[in-house]
């Protein structure tokens, strides 16, 4: 099966999307005070949510048309802007291992691509 | 360094509100890492779930739909991982928890083959193999 590339883009504009999605639960996450409801207070953790449900719609409509061998790496790719947003937003330090250990990640989601053919 | 918008903006002061938690934690929580990995078995199931409600539908149209018990429990599945997402980003850093969630597609493919026509492969086994090496490297590497 042919991947066509409006469905690459849209999985890679769900993956985006899905990144920043992570980030508001973690900006949100940070400023909770103790208890489950604060959390249905919490705007930041009501846009990741939104955002995580936006990937994810983005992801099906996508992967209607197209090999999930192409594309269930570039959904991964998230992981990798994760990475750079924690970098960035929170000042995590990136390491050897982040780094290495992601890569394996990715070959990894690439092999189970290549095994869902 | 420059400043980004979002670190300004998630001070106390800028914001106005409590603090309780702060994002500087030096080390991730082995508490985190544990939630983040009951995580990714609940988002698991919950796919298999909903793969399993959408490939056996309760009935016609949207009642069928809205009936769909698989469906509905995938979804509440998902509630709940939400729920354990926050709890565990409280304690920890974001670039160590987030790749823990790649444990899904590992149990995504071992489970597959009890519940849908499908079957384990040398590339399948492989990839599992590489992602379970790959997090546990961000793992242990967080704990240095």
């Amino acid at each position: 099966m042919t991947t066509p590339f409006s469905s690459m883009v849209l999985v890679l504009g769900a993956s985006f999307i899905g990144s920043f999605g992570v980030v508001s639960l973690k900006d949100g996450a940070n400023r909770l005070s103790p208890g489950l409801l604060s959390m249905l207070k919490s705007w930041r953790l009501g846009l990741g949510v939104f955002l995580f449900l936006l990937s994810s719609v983005l992801y099906l409509w996508a992967i209607k048309h197209g090999s999930l061998t192409v594309l269930y790496p570039l959904v991964s790719l998230g992981y990798v802007w994760t990475l750079f947003w924690s970098r960035l937003f929170f000042r995590e330090p990136f390491n050897r291992s982040k780094v290495l250990g992601l890569l394996l990640i990715l070959i990894g989601v690439v092999f189970i691509g290549l095994g869902n053919r | 360094m420059i400043e980004s918008p979002l670190v300004i903006a998630s001070t106390p002061a800028a914001s106005g509100t409590e603090v309780v938690s702060t994002p500087a934690q030096r080390h991730t929580s082995l508490k985190s890492i544990g939630l983040v990995s009951l995580c990714t078995v609940i988002g698991a199931a919950a796919q298999i779930l909903m793969k399993y409600g959408t490939t056996h539908p309760a009935g016609p149209g949207l009642i069928g739909l809205i009936t769909n018990l698989p469906l509905i429990a995938g979804y509440a599945l998902y509630g709940v991982n939400t729920v354990l997402l926050v709890m565990a980003l409280r304690h920890g850093h974001l670039s160590v928890l987030y790749p823990i969630i790649a444990l899904t597609y590992v149990w995504v493919t071992i489970l597959s083959p009890m519940f849908f026509v499908d079957h384990l492969n040398s590339f399948k086994v492989m990839g599992v193999a590489l992602i379970v090496v790959g997090v546990s490297l961000i793992g242990v590497g967080s704990r240095e």
